[in-house]
């Protein structure tokens, strides 16, 4: 697969894949060759050239989740090389570039491993648990219509700032991914902690709190020790600083919970 | 068949408000005898399924990702425009109205484009309620800036990145009522046909892309909020996912499909670097606002800099062409898209292009770091420069980023009246999926604008006078019309998977995408459509011989996924092909080269083509039935759109 800059020395590489057939078969790491492969493409194209390869001679294409490639849509979600998304800080796999590995290294590439996602097939896991996470209250009870005027509440600039960045959140997974105990906690804070800091979203920031932690519970994710790995493999940068809101705000409604 | 576009009687500014009185209600204890399905939960989808469900109806919603928030209205950049005039400055309903059916060359609705303008104040106060961060002034009020083609300060932002916090606003919402168990989600499904009893939409075959079930829905009313058809192109800044299929398949049973040809080719993408290119990436078009597009004078000059002969600072100031400022002083940098794209592409044209390809232009920030320093300037575009030096290992900060234009948008789609309605009673098109609001050019920061207005604010008034006049039994699954649907989607599975050929989906769907940018892409003229529709048939009859889908349908299948859209696409290829043919004069995105002023503008024809071109399928092969709705301009003035 050429690039159009000639200046750039095409590389060789070899794969090793998780591949899995569905959620009940046993699963292994396959080998394959990637060659030829442009330092421009994107490590998602160069998966495609890969499949294009694999379906020429009838081998199943390999499964992966993607859907924007450009950052934002949160759906791709590859553990390469032991790390959620890949050597890039604050990268999505989909944004990661091929230049950052050279010319004859190997590569594993898994899916997220954690309870809460089973494995749909080879690389693609089902984060649905993230949804309900959200179900259980990651919103301000408002119907459509009769709202207020936008501007009839003030929202000091720094306060609205720091609630966008908390809501910058993709829905990944790449925290838990990287998790030793699969903790949503990074996840469940940037939400909490967003509409705890927004006077819309304080009248109901207890029961959120609460009410989110109790669903990440059911969905059988880990319990957060506090060791930071999430926010490190973070690919759009929440901070733990909103785990800390959140235990705020969680321990708060404990100490007036009527749901005891 | 006459399409009627239902508009109401009454003034414009009058209508909306007269009609929502007019419309019939559905009482509120018998709402919840009414299911809606939704396909989508972008923008329009996700606020439509919201609000039914808050009215009281039961709602089924779909959507291909793994979750309704990935939708492709996640990667909206720039913003929300909005009729606030927060700014002082001289906005109003009527100006956002005439900059909207100006800037769509007057080829749109006057109606729907005022009721747009009308509701837009509405979507903001919406979104603050449901906790959406938009960007903030030090006194704590909502800020604006202004957005390519408008002379006023009306966009709405969350930094780069609005299109995600207004679709997780609207998640938020969707969420509250898949938790009351208003709305029933099905993710990882995709909607493949649409069934029809006694001539009215009453459900929906669908594929569970984990397990490949065939499944049938039943409901009173079907709504398509599936977003755009940029992804023909193969190449575009659309998600990989996003698809015709929903749109086409309605289309072939009985929808129109209105003026497909008009595309929109945004000016500001990252250029193509190699033919494994998979997507397109958008740089905002707020860039425009502080970056200088330009290009060397001359083709020598041009030709030594893709040599890697010289260096971009070896070009003196007296050497560069800011080609948009010199031919368009009044607006510069931030002329409408349609005009910018085709500058753009008349420059490489010329042979004074850059990057290896010469298809690229700059776009530079040296002046405005210079002026308003680099911290400034990254904190209004830091996360879009950081795109940029991801994917092309450069620092904007240094050198000028390079852009070229790439599919974006799209127009055209499912035709509706007022009423949001397509020609099928019971099936309406919301967002992107329909052709409503945005003529034959859409300006930045409207799509997420029209979205919303149809999703919150219009559907469910409209959809209510339908369910209103029909009975609330319900249409079991076994009927016939619904066996019969999911034998054809069996039966078109199958054909795919039985033919196991030698070329892959990608392979047809790239041939294809090239055939259309060639053709039927920024300029278009009759030969050249003319062979791209032999072509097109040509690919599409090969692929139904030699395309390889390997696997089952009983399991996770991607490319039993893509090959589906793209045998849509082979066939809604020709139909924009023969639409772009028809319609001779220029306007907007849709550029015949036969058809242009002398300075190379859009000509348009208002006498023969102020028309909705809307086409009706006659079935396989067969020429499509051309449809015409007459545009009536009762406020505006049809001018030459100029911009200098
Ligand atoms: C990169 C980019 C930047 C943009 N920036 C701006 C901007 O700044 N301002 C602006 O106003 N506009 C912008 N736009 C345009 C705007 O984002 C879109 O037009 C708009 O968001 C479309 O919303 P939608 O709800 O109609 O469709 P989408 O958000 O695309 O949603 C489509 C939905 O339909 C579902 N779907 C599709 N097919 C099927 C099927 N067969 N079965 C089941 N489900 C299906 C999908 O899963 C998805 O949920 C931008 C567009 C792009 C691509
Ligand atoms: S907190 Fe970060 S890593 Fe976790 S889901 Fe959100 S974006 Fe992904
Ligand atoms: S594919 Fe959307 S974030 Fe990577």
């Amino acid at each position: 697969m050429a690039g159009n800059n000639p200046n750039l020395k095409p590389m060789n590489l070899t794969l090793k894949v998780w591949r899995q057939k569905n959620n009940k078969a046993a699963g292994a790491l396959e080998t394959y060759k990637a060659e030829n492969i442009s330092p421009e493409m994107s490590f998602l194209e160069m998966l495609d050239v890969v499949n294009e390869n694999l379906a020429h001679k009838g081998v199943d294409p390999i499964a992966f989740d993607h859907d924007c490639r450009e950052g934002i849509c949160g759906m791709c979600s590859l553990y390469i090389n032991g790390r959620a998304h890949g050597p890039e800080q604050g990268t999505t796999t989909c944004q990661l570039h091929m230049r950052k590995f050279n010319d004859g290294d190997t590569i594993v590439i898994e899916p997220w491993r954690a309870n809460a996602f089973p494995i749909h097939k080879d690389l693609s896991v089902d984060r649905s648990a993230f949804d309900r996470i959200q179900q259980a209250g990651g919103y301000v009870s408002v119907n459509t219509g009769g709202v207020p005027d936008a501007n009839a509440i003030p929202i000091p600039k720094s306060i609205a700032d720091k609630a966008f960045d908390a809501a910058t959140c993709i829905g990944c997974g790449a925290c838990v991914a990287a998790c030793k105990n699969a903790s949503a906690m990074l996840f469940v804070s940037a939400k909490v902690s967003q509409f705890a800091m927004l006077p819309q979203g304080k009248v109901e920031a207890k029961t959120r709190a609460e009410n989110m932690v109790a669903q990440m519970d059911i969905e059988g994710f880990g319990a957060c020790s506090n060791i930071g790995a999430c926010a490190a493999e973070c690919p759009v940068g929440i901070s733990l600083e909103n785990i800390a809101i959140l235990n705020r705000e969680y321990l708060g409604a404990k100490l007036t919970s009527q749901n005891v | 068949m006459i399409l009627d576009s239902k508009i109401p009687e009454g003034a414009l500014a009058e209508k909306w408000e007269k009609h929502k009185f007019n419309v019939k209600l559905v009482n509120p204890a018998n709402k919840r005898k009414y299911d809606v399905i939704v396909v989508g939960t972008g923008l329009a989808g996700a606020s439509a399924a919201a609000s039914l469900a808050e009215l009281g109806y039961n709602v089924q919603a779909f959507c291909y990702q793994d979750s309704p928030r990935r939708a492709h209205s996640i990667a909206a950049q720039g913003g929300i425009n909005a009729a606030k005039n927060y700014q002082n400055d001289g906005d109003s309903v009527f100006r956002l109205f005439y900059d909207t059916i100006k800037g769509g060359d007057y080829r749109a609705r006057e109606a729907n484009v005022y009721r747009l303008a009308q509701v837009s104040v509405d979507i903001i106060d919406q979104c603050v309620a449901q906790g959406v961060p938009f960007a903030r002034e030090y006194g704590g009020l909502l800020a604006n800036r202004s957005f390519g083609g408008a002379q006023v300060s009306r966009t709405f932002y969350a930094r780069g990145q609005t299109g995600q916090q207004l679709l997780l606003g609207a998640y938020s919402a969707l969420n509250r009522q898949i938790a009351y168990g208003k709305v029933k989600m099905y993710p990882r499904t995709e909607m493949l046909d649409l069934v029809m009893v006694d001539g009215k939409a009453r459900g929906i075959i669908t594929r569970n892309m984990v397990t490949g079930a065939i499944e049938k829905h039943s409901a009173h009313a079907v709504i398509l909020a599936t977003g755009g058809y940029g992804n023909v192109f193969f190449l575009s800044t659309n998600a990989m996912g996003c698809n015709a299929t929903a749109a086409w398949r309605a289309h072939k049973k009985g929808a129109f499909f209105a003026n497909p040809c008009f595309t929109q080719i945004h000016p500001t993408c990252i250029p193509v670097s190699g033919d494994y290119q998979s997507k397109l990436t958008l740089m905002s078009e707020s860039l425009r606002n502080d970056g200088r597009v330009w290009v060397p004078k001359t083709k020598e000059m041009a030709e030594r800099l893709r040599r890697n002969e010289i260096r971009v600072s070896d070009i003196k100031e007296e050497d560069r062409d800011y080609f948009l400022e010199r031919k368009y002083p009044a607006f510069g940098n931030l002329v409408p898209r349609d005009v910018a794209s085709r500058n753009a592409k008349l420059a490489c044209d010329e042979g004074r292009g850059v990057g290896t390809t010469g298809l690229a232009v700059f776009l530079d920030f040296a002046d405005a770091i210079k002026r308003d320093t680099q911290a400034k300037v990254a904190a209004k575009y830091g996360n879009l420069f950081d795109m940029y030096a991801k994917i092309t290992g450069e620092n904007p900060y240094e050198t000028p980023m390079r852009i070229y234009p790439a599919v974006h948008y799209t127009m055209g789609g499912l035709w509706v009246d007022y009423n949001l309605q397509t020609t099928i009673p019971g099936l309406y098109a919301t967002g992107e999926c329909n052709f409503s609001d945005h003529g034959a050019n859409r300006l930045g920061a409207s799509a997420l604008m029209q979205g919303l207005a149809d999703g919150y604010f219009v559907i469910p008034y409209t959809i209510g006078d339908y369910l209103a006049q029909m009975p609330a039994a319900r249409v079991e699954t076994s009927h016939p019309a619904f066996e019969e649907a999911e034998n054809n989607v069996r039966g078109m599975i199958n054909r795919l998977l039985s033919i196991n050929g030698t070329k892959t989906v990608d392979e047809y769907h790239k041939e294809l995408g090239l055939l259309m940018w060639d053709y039927c892409g920024m300029a278009r003229n009759a030969e050249g459509l003319k062979y791209a529709k032999g072509k097109i048939r040509e690919l599409r009859e090969d692929f139904w011989k030699n395309v390889k889908v390997m696997g089952v349908n009983e399991e996770f299948n991607q490319t039993l996924e893509k090959a589906g859209r793209v045998a849509d696409f082979l066939e809604l290829g020709e139909l924009m092909v023969d639409d772009a043919l028809n319609r001779n004069e220029s306007c907007g995105g849709h550029f015949r080269e036969e058809y242009q002023t002398p300075e190379n503008e859009a000509l348009r024809d208002d006498a023969n083509y102020a028309y909705v071109a809307a086409w009706e399928y006659t079935g396989p092969n067969a020429p499509s039935n051309l449809h015409k709705e007459d545009l009536k301009f009762e406020n505006v003035k049809l001018t030459q759109r100029s911009y200098k």
